[in-house]
This record gives structure tokens, C-alpha cells and sequence, in this order.
């Protein structure tokens, strides 16, 4: 069936739009396979609205029929649109065949399950060309630019034609002394093929974070030797590891019942098993939660964010985002297919990206000075990762986007971010590079509401844009009379009075 | 200092609050007016103050194997846990603070004792810097609608008013002392703020003496008067912050609320503010979540909601906000009160100022108001701070409040207070400190009676020297004519860590951008003043011409400018930043803001 076919109805004259921070609108509307316009017919050239139709979570729909009229004349509807990026709008439509039938259209279009269906196929804007080099990192360049790994560390390609582990890359890093067919057999004893694998090595002590699934070690403590081998070539003899069960120790007990389970003392020696947090100190560690493409990803990606200045950068946050999300098959399009609108409550769906970007926020917050990257960052992915005019966040997993051919017909999100143009936007004016470690606070009175997301179409958001505009000001004069050799001296991290117990960052701490 | 049995005691341990981290060892010291705990490492050493008036209550607690400890609480909500090897040290040092930090009597208070580098002229001056009656002209009165009375210049019409009061104009001494007698002590309607653009006005009293069935004529002219001093609105608001219920129980004593058919033209509206035994459990249920070791998020929202804090400040925030919609949406003037009029009446109409008029929202302003709503009108900051040992069910957070609303406020509009987060904090630590004479008695007459003019010393001199660190590096001038508007949902209401966890430094954030934009604000002040310093004299010596008031003479100390910053002149040059800082370190009172103006004259 064409995309076209669920367009009964295209075009509608004198329909009203009511949105926050703006007057009621009269004029056009229009539904195409992709996009709901609006526009007031004054200006031929702009539109007044357009949304993705992807970015529509639910519609609610009310019809009036006023008695004593003819049915065509006397009837209107109103359609309420509720979008992922949290934006809620209304529309008055007169007539109300016209109503149920654009109704119609946004319900079937807004929830296409077909990759190729989708916009990013079709999305060819001017500057844009697809030959231009698409993704921003991969294994092999992170392998390569972090010299410490090259002595104990290797590139494994077993993964090559994804059948190892459906949802890994086709390039992972292991440790040097296990073979390829050891890694396959431990892929065979992790949920989902995910055997260990390294995701951050810390520049400081060389210690790893290694993340993976749960093994299948089921009620009868099944074990796989190769599984051992990896682990224990992960620590070489050195010290101990430790492994941080992202569930609850009863959890995990449940899983042996599915066929899932956790690593035992006895068949991991060198490894000490911990379902809660504690006191961290220099060792390498092993995350996983059950599946590993969701928890497991945040605790990995947020540790990274603490520890690594490099990840604090633009690039090197998008690359991170790459890396251990993307890459690392978290399955977005499962996840992100409705959001908290939406009264469809799939099985697959939950928010963990936008859970890490919160955890993001909150450690901006905390550190203001320490990331390169403005809080309008971490809003554009968090709608972009929900409905976009970029493939980036299609599929749920390197097999797939490879299947799709992503890559040869999408443009790439992260690529358009940091174009020079586009980039100052995302800009943290005050930004003061660290090489410290950022311990963020974990007190309750420590986390807040992430107003700029859910309060974002309050008059709130307008009032935080003008201080946003005036720090960049004073920024920007400031520098203007400093001159270009304005010396760093303003940098105040306090990091080295920080107490032990905010240390005390649950599980991302360890290193 | 008869009190101080032991002035040193060592090797006492200061308990940190959690549990993974290393306690102090080191000196404790009693002086006169402060504890002092020292902390002395080999290669460092930490000092830790705290006022004695600062000090809420001092706990012995169930001695320990390491130790006798001893548990000190304090108005600025910093905790103290400290551990004695010897449980005679503890004893001793519990005795004396139970006495040093409850006084008895009014000149034991720290502002007796404190002398700061001040002749009499300057401190004379500095108790005329802020003034109400300056004020009011500010807001353009007297006028044909109102004038500012002399009536109770021997506080014989009402003991805990002001010696000057704003009265309507067409209201006769018999309406006006006949009104004070229907009122609860006297308190009869006065003029608390004109609103120069609609003409309405702000008034504030105590309850009626209404009963179940009492009216009184004067009382009901004097509203009418009221009504008719506002040509724009034909009727009034008559706000009584109370709920309903508490509202209906004091009729069955006497007092109560003003009966619609009685009154011509009033529109009555309850509000629901509690009153200060609820507001002060509230607190004390607040502090013991602030206090909580390690709590889980839902110990933590648990504990907040059952506090009922946050319902609180809302129900003060949503009174204030009718106020302001009132006087500037519908151009009425309202008539507010509660019971007495000195607390929740002065938490609304301060707050009602704030949002209406950007005067307010200035360093200087918030003084002003201050002085206005609280310390003339009599709202009882002995008896509310607790200064003395006295009754402690008259203790209550009703300051502590209004300064919260003005926090909120500022945290929903990051750009129109002129003050930062530490000057409200600031103010707080100033009123339990009694270093200054300005919050000490329950009001006017009480304070004459004391001659705290002469024997103490004005807090706000002190502040507006320190102006600096106050400053909100974002204020925009530019934004600040417009009334606000703020929303009173709940999810815009946020707990104010920087007040009640002060003193728990691992909960705030590690980088401030308060700090890093005041530096690079303050540079640039720094390199303006000394061009303009040099433009001054260039054109002291007849080197460059005038400019037109750009530059700016050393200012007359003797006129204090009360002109609201409003005035489009003051953008002229484009930037406001320097302006507002221009004279940040050199500021006298009376100084600052004045040199646009004056400039004019060179």
C-alpha cells in the first residue's frame, strides 16, 4: 500500500491552530505522507507549522454535531495532537468527515513500522549530499586512538556478518589473548549473544569497563569455560574485578528460573559480584543488567562521561553516543516507537535514552563549567531521537541498519550537529575544560526536575532562553575586551574538596 | 560571658553527617559571642563560626563508647554534632550555650555589643538611608486620591504601626480612629502600596471585630473611602489570607471577617494561608527530611510532601499573585489582612509589591520593602525569631517565607531581580544574628523605646557595601518595568537547597555559574570605571567636552535617590551591566544609582 493511500483527506481550509506561546491561527491544513502543515495563507512561502508526522504520540479526536443544520455545514471536530517532544496543539476542523478522515491519516501514517517507509528515506535537503562520510567513530577508531589498549587489547572482526551476536557491531575489542572461538562460545552462553566486551579503558590506570548480558547460567548453574577465560584474561593476573549486577540480587536469583542467572563466586575467582552500590576504589569492571542493551548502556556511557574529559566534548559525546548506544545495539526503534502519551503500551518500549539524557542534565547541573555541550544539545536528541529527519536513530542495531541501507540512503544526525553553523547553538558558554574526574552529588536534594525538557512549552522556557541569551552575552563581551589571549584563569572546579561520599555515585564509581 | 564555664575544650570531635567520611578532631572555643571550632591538621586549619544567636537548641545525646555528644541546631539550619571525650567538657559547654544563646533581656543582644568603624554621623546616617516616607513619594504620594498622615505620630491609634500612615485622603480623623477601634488591636486599614498606573491600591489591616453579628459605620466609610480613593474600579477586594474555617472560629471570640452586606461595594475572598503553629511544624518536619543520613528518593519526597512545605509556600505564593492580578489586570485596590496583619498580611503585600512593581526586585527595593512591610508595620521579629527566651509557640518561619517566594520568584525569572540567591540568604542569617539593630523588637515603638538608633547599628549600609556579592549577573534592566506573572503550579515550585541544606556543601552543585559570571562581570565593571574615572578628569580639566551626563562627579552622600530605575534614561547607552555595578565597591548610602542622573549637572 502507498504511503498516499491513507490520505483521504489533504487538504482543509479554515481549520484553527491553538498551540502555547501563540495567538489562535486560522487557515490551511495539510497531511502528507510524512508531515502535517499549517499555514495562514499570508506568507505563500513559510509555514506556520511543521511536524513530522512520526513525532505524533496520540491524537484525541471530538466531533460536534450542531442539530438543525445541514450535515455538511453544521458539523466541526476538533483533534487534539500530542507529540513525543512533549508539545501538545489543537485543531478545529471544520466538517466533520474532514476531521475523522485527517484523523485517519495521522494514525496510520504517524505509526509506519517499515524502516524504509520512513522519512529519513526521503529527506534530501540542498546542502546535504548522501556521499558524505556518514557516523562520526567505530570500534576500530576508538581501538586506535587509545594507545593503551594496543599492548593487551584487540580488534575481534567475528562479528563480521552479525551472527555471533545480532546485536553487537561488527567490530568489538577483547582482550588479545582470547581467540575468536572462544569469544564465540561465550557469546553462546550470554543472553543475546552479548559476551563481555570492553567499552572505556580509563587513561589514568588502564583499568576497563567491560559490559555484556546476563549468562545463561539457568536453574541447573550451568557454566562455559570460555566465559571464565575472557574474564579472567580481562584482569591478567593483576587484581581483582569487579562485576556490577545492575538488578537486584533477588532479580538476578529470578532469572536462573527464565534461563538467565549471574556469574558465581566459584567459577569467577577473580571476580567480586555486587547487586548494590559501594565504595569505589582502581579496579575494572564488568556491567550488565539481563539483556545489556539498556541499563547496562547507561551505567557504561554515564561512567564514561564522569571519568573521561574527552567525552565531555561535543564530538566526543557524540561519538560516545555512538558508540555505546548506536553501535552498541540499543534497540531505538523498539524502544522509542511511543512515548508517554501514547495510550498503545508496547511491551518494548521505554525510555532509556531520555533517561540518560536526564542523567546528563543532572550532572550538568551540577558541573556547568565542565561540558562543552548547552542543555539545547541534549533537547534536540531527545526529539530527535523520537522523530527525525535523519537515520541516525533508525533500527535496532547495526544488522538491521545495514540491511535497511541506512548508511547509503539516510543522512546522519550526528554528522549535521557539527557542522560549524549548527554547532555554536549547542554551545555551553562557559565551558572550561577539566581533566578531572566530575563525581556528581547523588542526594536526593541533588536531582531536580529537568525543567528544560518537560516544562519546555511553559512561558518557563522563555523566560530560561533570555537568561540563556544573556549569559552568552556577557560571555561574548567579555571576551570581546579580553581580547584573543584572554588567559584561563577563571577555571574553579572544586572537585578536589569533594567528600568520599559523593563519591559514592551507586555503580558508575568503580574505576 | 559570667555564662562561659569552660572557654576551651579540646580534642572534640565534629561528627560529619555522613557516615564514609573522616570526622574533624580539634579546639573548641566559647567567646562572647560566637562558638569557634577550630580544625587543626598538619598542614591546615579550618575554622568553623557560629553566633550564638544563630544557635535554635543544644541536645545532649545518649552517651556513647567514643565519646559524649552534643547535638547544636541552628536558625541558619546548620547542624552540629560534636563528640566530647569527657562528659564534664560536654555538660559544661551545653550549660553555657543553653544560656548564651537565649538572652533574656534586649541588651545582651549581639547588636549592643557590636561596634563597627563608625562614627555617630555615619551611623545616623545609615539608619536614614532606607526610608518609608521616601518611599511612598516614590510612588508619587501624597496625591488628590491620598496622603501620608501624621495621625499616629505618638502611636496613640495603633501601638504596632508606623508613626507615618497612608490614609485616603477624604477619610475623617473619626473614621480613621473610629475603624482602629473595630479592628483587632487597632490595626485599621492603611495604605501599604499605590500603584501609580492604574491607581489602585494595596492596603492591609488586622481582622474586624465583626463577631457574629458587630458592624461598625466608621469601619464600613473607611472602606468606602478606600473604594472611592480608586476612580478606576468601582468596587474593592477584601483578601482575608486565612482559611475559611480558622476565618468563621474567631467570629465565636469577638473578631472574624467583614460581612459583604454590610460593606458596599467589597468583593470577599478567603485565601488559605495557615497560621504560624502550622507554618513552624511544617518547618520542623522539613528539617528533619534536610537532615535525613542517606535517604532514599522516596524517604526524600515522602518526607517533603508530608512536611507539607512546599503546599505552603505555594498557598502564600497563589495569595500574592491574586494581589498583583487584582490591582494591575482589573485596576482594583484590595484590602488585606489576616488575624493580626503582621504575618501572612506581611508575607501577601510584600510579595504583591515584588510582582508589581520592579522597584522592588533591586538590591536597594528589597530593603525598602523590607523596612516597609515588616519592621514598620510591626511584624514581630523578636518573637518570631525567637531573640529572646520567650514564648516559643510565638516562634514561626513567616520571613523565612516570603524570602522563599522571593527565591521561587527568581528562579522562574532568572533576569529581574537585581540580587542574587546569597543576598536573601544573607538577609536571613541577618535577622537570627542580631548583629544589627534593624530586626530586633516586634515594632516601631518598640524600637524607639529601646533607642536601638543610637545604640545599634543599620544592617542595610553594611549590605549595600557588600553589593558585589549580591549582584544577579543576569538582571536586565530592560525586562524589569513588567509586571510579573509567575505560574503557581506545583512542578514550578522547587525545594531551596541553597537555604535549608546551606551547610551540606556535597549536595550542591561543584561549579557555580553565579560565581564564574560575576568574575567575568566584575573585570568589566573594573576596566569601565577607570575609563570613566579617566574621562572625568579629562573633562575636570577641560581636556574633553562634556559628554552629556555619561560621566558622572563624585555624588552628594545627603540625597538619597529614590527614583524607581524604570526611567527609559537609564538605557541610553545601550548597556546596562555598568550601570547597575558602576559603583559597587565605592557605594555609600545614598550614592548608588544616583550618578546618571547627577551626572547631568558636572
Amino acid at each position: 500500500m502507498e504511503l498516499s493511500e491513507h490520505i483521504k483527506t489533504a487538504n482543509v481550509e479554515d481549520v484553527t491552530l491553538r498551540r502555547p506561546f501563540h495567538p489562535a491561527l486560522r487557515g490551511t491544513l495539510c497531511v502528507t505522507s510524512h508531515h502535517l502543515l499549517f499555514s495562514d495563507g499570508k506568507d505563500e512561502a513559510s509555514w506556520q507549522l511543521l511536524i513530522l508526522l512520526k513525532n505524533i504520540d496520540a491524537i484525541e479526536k471530538s466531533v460536534e454535531i450542531l442539530f438543525g443544520y445541514p450535515r455538511a455545514v453544521g458539523s466541526s471536530g476538533t483533534i487534539t495532537i500530542k507529540c513525543k517532544d512533549l508539545l501538545v496543539l489543537q485543531l478545529e476542523i471544520p466538517g466533520m468527515e474532514e476531521c475523522l478522515n485527517i484523523a485517519s491519516s495521522i494514525e496510520a501514517l504517524s505509526s509506519l513500522e517499515s524502516v524504509t517507509e520512513m522519512y529519513p528515506f526521503f529527506y534530501r535537503p540542498s546542502h546535504l549530499t548522501l556521499s558524505g562520510p556518514w557516523g562520526l567513530s567505530s570500534m576500530e577508531q576508538y581501538y586506535k586512538q587509545t594507545e593503551r589498549l594496543w599492548d593487551r587489547w584487540r580488534i575481534s572482526t567475528v562479528n563480521s556478518d552479525y551472527s555471533v551476536c545480532l546485536s553487537y557491531p561488527s567490530a568489538v575489542i577483547v582482550p588479545r589473548e582470547v581467540d575468536d572461538d572462544m569469544l564465540i562460545r561465550s557469546a553462546r552462553f550470554r543472553q543475546g549473544g552479548r559476551f563481555p566486551v570492553l567499552s572505556y579503558c580509563h587513561h589514568r590506570n588502564g583499568m576497563v569497563i567491560m559490559r555484556s548480558s546476563q549468562p545463561l547460567t539457568g536453574a541447573n548453574k550451568k557454566s562455559c569455560k570460555e566465559d571464565e577465560l575472557l574474564l579472567r584474561a580481562v584482569i591478567d593476573g593483576s587484581k581483582l574485578g569487579y562485576i556490577i549486577d545492575l538488578r537486584s540480587a533477588q532479580q538476578a536469583q529470578q532469572a536462573r528460573m527464565t534461563g538467565g542467572g549471574f556469574e558465581s563466586k566459584s567459577c569467577y575467582s577473580d571476580w567480586k559480584r555486587f547487586h548494590r552500590h559501594h565504595e569505589r576504589d582502581g579496579h575494572s569492571v564488568l556491567v550488565h543488567g539481563s539483556e545489556g542493551t539498556d541499563n547496562t548502556l547507561l551505567v557504561s556511557s554515564l561512567a564514561q562521561l564522569i571519568l573521561d574529559p574527552a567525552s565531555r566534548t561535543v564530538t566526543g559525546f557524540l561519538c560516545l553516543l555512538e558508540r555505546e548506544w548506536i553501535q552498541a545495539g540499543h534497540p531505538f526503534q523498539q524502544r522509542c516507537a511511543h512515548s508517554a502519551y501514547s495510550h498503545a503500551r508496547l511491551k518494548q518500549e521505554c525510555p532509556s535514552f531520555l533517561l540518560l539524557l536526564d542523567c546528563v542534565w543532572q550532572v550538568w547541573r551540577q558541573f556547568p563549567l565542565a561540558l562543552e555541550f548547552s542543555e539545547a544539545l541534549l533537547l534536540r536528541l531527545a526529539q530527535e531521537v523520537y522523530a527525525s529527519n535523519y537515520g541516525t536513530f533508525l533500527c535496532n542495531s547495526e544488522q538491521e541498519r545495514c540491511a535497511a541501507g541506512v548508511k547509503e540512503n539516510t543522512h546522519c544526525l550526528f554528522q549535521s550537529l557539527l557542522r560549524p553553523d549548527i554547532e555554536e547553538q549547542y554551545l555551553n558558554p562557559l565551558y572550561e575544560p577539566t581533566d578531572l574526574v566530575i563525581w556528581p552529588s547523588v542526594h536526593p536534594q541533588s536531582l531536580q526536575l529537568w525543567t528544560g525538557l518537560f516544562l519546555r512549552w511553559t512561558e518557563y522556557a522563555q523566560n530560561m532562553e533570555e537568561a540563556r541569551e544573556e549569559v552568552w552575552s556577557i560571555v561574548k563581551e567579555h571576551r570581546e575586551q579580553a581580547g584573543p589571549d584572554r588567559t584561563n584563569n577563571m577555571l574553579s572546579t572544586h572537585c578536589d574538596t569533594l567528600t568520599p561520599f559523593e563519591n559514592l555515585m551507586d555503580e558508575l564509581t568503580i574505576l | 560571658m559570667e555564662h562561659i564555664i569552660t572557654p576551651k575544650v579540646e580534642h572534640v570531635k565534629l561528627l560529619n553527617k555522613y557516615p564514609e567520611k573522616k570526622s574533624a578532631l580539634g579546639t573548641l572555643y566559647l567567646t562572647a559571642t560566637h562558638l569557634i571550632y577550630v580544625e587543626q591538621t598538619n598542614n591546615s586549619r579550618a575554622e568553623t563560626w557560629v553566633l550564638h544567636h544563630h544557635i535554635m537548641s543544644v541536645e545532649k545525646l545518649p552517651l556513647t563508647a567514643p565519646g559524649c555528644p552534643l547535638l547544636i541546631r541552628c536558625k541558619t539550619f546548620q547542624l552540629l554534632h560534636l563528640l566530647f571525650q569527657k562528659e564534664r567538657d560536654c555538660q559544661d559547654v551545653y550549660q553555657s550555650l543553653l544560656h548564651l544563646s537565649q538572652p533574656v533581656k534586649e541588651d545582651e543582644l549581639y547588636a549592643f555589643l557590636y561596634t563597627p568603624h563608625q562614627n555617630q554621623e555615619d551611623r545616623r546616617q545609615g539608619w536614614e538611608f532606607i526610608s518609608v516616607a521616601n518611599d511612598f513619594s516614590r510612588m508619587g504620594l501624597s496625591n488628590e486620591y491620598w496622603e501620608i498622615s501624621p495621625l499616629n505620630k505618638n502611636y496613640e491609634i495603633c501601638s504596632t504601626y508606623p508613626s507615618i500612615l497612608g490614609l485616603p485622603k477624604n477619610a475623617s480623623v473619626a473614621v480613621v480612629t473610629g475603624s482602629a477601634k473595630f479592628r483587632s488591636r487597632g490595626r485599621l486599614p492603611v495604605l501599604s502600596y499605590y500603584h501609580k498606573d492604574t491607581k489602585a491600591a494595596i492596603c492591609r489591616c488586622s481582622q474586624p471585630l465583626s463577631g457574629l453579628t458587630s458592624r461598625c459605620v466608621e469601619d464600613e466609610q473607611m472602606l468606602q473611602a478606600i473604594s472611592q480613593a480608586n476612580p478606576n474600579c468601582p468596587f474593592i477586594y477584601v483578601v482575608d489570607t486565612r482559611p475559611k474555617l480558622n476565618a468563621m472560629a474567631n467570629r465565636a471570640a469577638g473578631k472574624g471577617y467583614e460581612n459583604e452586606d454590610n460593606y458596599s461595594n467589597i468583593r470577599f475572598q478567603f485565601q488559605g494561608i495557615e497560621n504560624i503553629h502550622v507554618m513552624r511544624n511544617s518547618l520542623q518536619k522539613l528539617l528533619e527530611v534536610c537532615s535525613m543520613k542517606s535517604p532514599s528518593m522516596s524517604d526524600y519526597l515522602t518526607g517533603l510532601e508530608n512536611s507539607g512545605w512546599m503546599r505552603h509556600i505555594k498557598s502564600v505564593m497563589d495569595a500574592g499573585v491574586f494581589l498583583a492580578k487584582a490591582v494591575s489586570e482589573e485596576r482594583a485596590s484590595v484590602l488585606v489582612h489576616c488575624s493580626d496583619g503582621w504575618d501572612r498580611t506581611a508575607q501577601v503585600c510584600s510579595l504583591a509589591c515584588i510582582l508589581l512593581d520592579p522597584y522592588y526586585r533591586t538590591i536597594k527595593g528589597l530593603m525598602v520593602l523590607i523596612e516597609k512591610e515588616w519592621i514598620s508595620f510591626g511584624h514581630k521579629f523578636s518573637h518570631r525569631c525567637g531573640h529572646l527566651d520567650s514564648d516559643p509557640k510565638e516562634v514561626s518561619p513567616v520571613f523565612t517565607q516570603f524570602l522563599e517566594c522571593v527565591w521561587q520568584l527568581s528562579e522562574q525569572f532568572p533576569c529581574v531581580f537585581e540580587f542574587n540567591e546569597r543576598y536573601l540568604i544573607e538577609i536571613h542569617n541577618q535577622v537570627y544574628a542580631c548583629q544589627y539593630g534593624n530586626f530586633i523588637g516586634n515594632c516601631q515603638k518598640e524600637r524607639l523605646d529601646m533607642r536601638l538608633h543610637e545604640k545599634t547599628f543599620s544592617l542595610w549600609p553594611h549590605l549595600l557595601k557588600n553589593q558585589h556579592l549580591y549582584r544577579n549577573p543576569l538582571y536586565r534592566r530592560s525586562l524589569e518595568s513588567t509586571v510579573l506573572r509567575p505560574s503557581t503550579l506545583p512542578l514550578h515550585f522547587k525545594f531551596w537547597c541553597g537555604m535549608y541544606n546551606h551547610y551540606d556543601g556535597g549536595m550542591h552543585p561543584k561549579q557555580s555559574v553565579l560565581d564564574q559570571l560575576l568574575s567575568l562581570t566584575q573585570k568589566q565593571v573594573e576596566g569601565e570605571r577607570t575609563m570613566t574615572e579617566l574621562q572625568r578628569l579629562a573633562v575636570a580639566d577641560g581636556v574633553l567636552p562634556d559628554p552629556s551626563g555619561l560621566i558622572s562627579t563624585p555624588t552628594k552622600q545627603d540625597s538619597p535617590c529614590e527614583k524607581t530605575p524604570t526611567a527609559p534614561v537609564v538605557q541610553s547607552n545601550g548597556s546596562c551591566a555598568p550601570l547597575i555595578n558602576g559603583d559597587a565597591e565605592e557605594a555609600v548610602p545614598g550614592a548608588e544609582k544616583c550618578n546618571e542622573e547627577e551626572g547631568a549637572e558636572s
